[in-house]
Order: C-alpha cells, then sequence, then structure tokens
C-alpha cells in the first residue's frame, strides 16, 4: 500500500515506521521540519514539509495515488479537515482520523469517517485495568 | 431569528453588532477571557466564553434552537468544523463559514458548508479592480466550474496592438469574448485588431490565467 500520514508526532512516526517495516510505501507529511526528525536517521520512507489542510500541498504528498491516509496530527480539527479532503477529494479508499474530542468523534462517525478517539481508548484502558473490569460506558 | 457567531474577533464582533441591530438574538462564543469581557462590555450579555469546536460548548449556547451560525474565527479548519458539528448534530439549518484561504472555498462548498465568505477574495477584488495595468483582473467565476471571466487592458507601447485576435498566441481554453474600446463594447471577430487602452473581456480556466496573463504582458 501506498500510505500518506499527516502529522510526525509520537504517534505518526511510530505508525510510519510499523508501516515501512511491514513492506509499506510510506510518505510522512509534517508542516514542521523538525518535527520529521523522530521518524530516525534510518527511515525508509519518504518525508515532507507541508500543510495537510492545503490540497497542493497533499497532491505533492501524493494523496492521488494513495491507498490509505491517516491524520494524526495534534489538533482535531486539523485532522477532520485533512481527512474529508482525503476522503471526498481525492478518493482515498481508507481514511483514518484522529479525534481528542469524543463528542466529535461520535459526529464524524456518522458522517463517515472512521475517527479514533485516543481518549475513549485510553479512559477505557485505564478503567479495566484499575477495576479489573470492562467499562460498559462508550465515552 | 437566533443566530451564533464562532469567533469573536473584529469580523464576529461587527457581525454580532449589526445583527443585534437588525432585532437579531444573537450569541458570541469567544475563547480568549479578555475579547469576552470586551465584548460583553460593548454588547452586553451576548457572548459564552468557550471554544466553539467543541460539541459541548455548542450544546451550552443552545446550538439546538440556533436558525444561523457563523464560523468567523481566523482559521478555517476550526470554521469547517463548527459548521459542521452545528449542521449535523444540533441540525442548525444553515451554516456560514468565513475563508481565510481562498483556496478552500471549493473544498468548503463539496464538504456541505451553505455558504462561504472569503475576506481575503473581498479584498483583494476590491484593490484589483484599482490597479491599471499588467495584470488580468478576475472578474467573476462561474458557479461550480474554474472557469473565470478576466479582463486585461492593453497597456502603452504593447507588441500587441495592431495584431488581429486570429493571430494572438491564446493559452488552451481561452477565448476573447469581448473588446471594449472608449467604453463602446465590441463583439470581436479574428479578424479585430487590438489596439492600446482595449478592455479585454476573455473566458479563460483558471489553470490557465497565468499564461493568459502572459499572452497580454509579456515583453516580447
Amino acid at each position: 500500500m501506498y500510505v500518506v500520514i499527516m502529522g510526525c508526532g509520537r504517534v505518526g512516526a511510530r505508525l510510519a515506521n510499523l508501516l515501512v517495516g511491514a513492506g509499506h510505501e510510506v510518505m510522512v507529511i509534517d508542516a514542521n521540519e523538525s518535527a520529521l526528525s523522530r521518524l530516525g536517521s534510518d527511515f525508509a520512507g519518504q518525508t515532507m514539509v507541508g500543510d495537510g489542510i492545503d490540497m497542493d500541498d497533499l497532491r505533492k504528498a501524493g494523496l492521488e495515488r494513495a491507498d490509505a491516509f491517516a491524520a494524526v496530527t495534534q489538533g482535531d480539527n486539523r485532522n477532520i479537515m485533512a481527512s474529508q479532503i482525503a476522503k471526498h477529494i481525492f478518493n482515498v479508499q481508507r481514511v483514518v482520523t484522529r479525534i481528542y474530542d469524543p463528542i466529535r468523534t461520535d459526529t464524524y462517525r456518522t458522517l463517515g469517517l472512521d475517527a479514533i478517539s485516543p481518549t475513549v481508548i485510553g479512559a477505557k484502558v485505564f478503567y479495566t485495568t484499575l477495576t479489573g473490569e470492562e467499562s460498559q460506558e462508550n465515552v | 431569528m437566533y443566530i451564533i457567531v464562532a469567533g469573536g474577533g473584529k469580523v464576529g464582533f461587527y457581525l454580532a453588532r449589526a445583527l443585534i441591530a437588525q432585532g437579531h438574538e444573537v450569541l458570541v462564543i469567544e475563547k480568549d477571557a479578555s475579547e469576552v469581557a470586551k465584548i460583553a462590555n460593548d454588547l452586553g450579555n451576548v457572548v459564552h466564553k468557550g471554544n466553539a469546536d467543541e460539541a459541548s460548548v455548542l450544546e451550552e449556547a443552545g446550538a439546538n434552537r440556533a436558525d444561523v451560525i457563523v464560523a468567523a474565527t481566523g482559521e478555517d479548519a476550526p470554521n469547517l468544523v463548527i459548521c459542521q458539528v452545528a449542521k449535523r448534530r444540533f441540525n442548525v439549518p444553515r451554516a456560514v463559514a468565513r475563508i481565510n484561504n481562498p483556496k478552500n472555498e471549493q473544498i468548503f462548498s463539496i464538504l456541505g458548508i451553505d455558504a462561504t465568505v472569503s475576506t481575503t477574495d473581498v479584498i483583494l477584488s476590491v484593490i484589483e479592480q484599482e490597479i491599471p495595468a499588467q495584470s488580468l483582473i478576475p472578474l467573476v467565476r462561474l458557479r461550480h466550474t474554474d472557469v473565470e471571466i478576466v479582463e486585461a487592458t492593453i497597456p502603452l507601447n504593447s507588441p500587441l496592438a495592431g495584431t488581429t485576435l486570429r493571430d494572438l498566441d491564446l493559452p488552451p481554453e481561452s477565448i476573447v469574448a469581448m473588446v471594449v474600446r472608449h467604453g463602446e463594447p465590441i463583439f470581436p471577430n479574428g479578424a479585430t485588431e487590438l489596439a492600446v487602452g482595449d478592455e479585454v473581456i476573455a473566458f479563460t480556466r483558471a489553470t490557465h490565467e497565468e499564461e493568459l496573463r502572459e499572452t497580454f504582458f509579456a515583453r516580447h
């Protein structure tokens, strides 16, 4: 697969390395050049400094031929906007969006985005580890 | 009508003031405490402190009974999200977004925002009408296409003076639709000769605009 990852924080960098390790072609885009160094000096994928909500930058990153797109910057809004551009304008097949805010996660799931909320997942894991029980709540 | 204005910067503030003067019920959502105090001081009890992109804040603001939401922050991504959450989660009938980067106008329209206002475009169009020669003036963009109607004025000493439209080296997908000479419109044909001072009105695709500019203004 050709995968474009927007946002080179801890999650983005780790995800990129996992994908490259599994033999995928990966492009990582971040607005901040120094963030790209998180990938490590032996990173075998491609990198680009750019704005993930700018259509021209996304085109340069090869969105037109991408099989998958992951939006994992710190900003929910940027992730949401970039993901919708990828899905509805570049017709990328698999689009995954990180959204911290559980309510926005819920809203955008109903709008068809594959949204992952670290807040929801993190709280669940903590709950289970603390109490030894599964949480019944979805928040 | 009940109108929520998200973002209490200059645009949001003056918009809210105008809407209140027209008799609408208005609530401004602003995250910055000192801006909130300023708005409350000038406009009264019409401001709610919070981040309008958080769905819980929109709920506190009574989004589910709002008739219109205007996302007027200085950033495009929050403006998009505010409008979409308001429409989808709170069923606000009309969502209007301020656009800061004109490139995003098309994206917002594809993603279901009812109306967009690009301050950059508005200011640009005002400025461009004041700039005399050497530039293409965008007059209008046809709805839902990338076709633009542009105007160019043939400058003094232009090598194009005396050239017929037939011999004009136009880029692809571009046509000259009209020539205005001394205020008189001429419906041109291939034999029409250009003259200094002519205002040439052309249709072109946005992608060929730069080539068209060169056609009219490059020093041959």
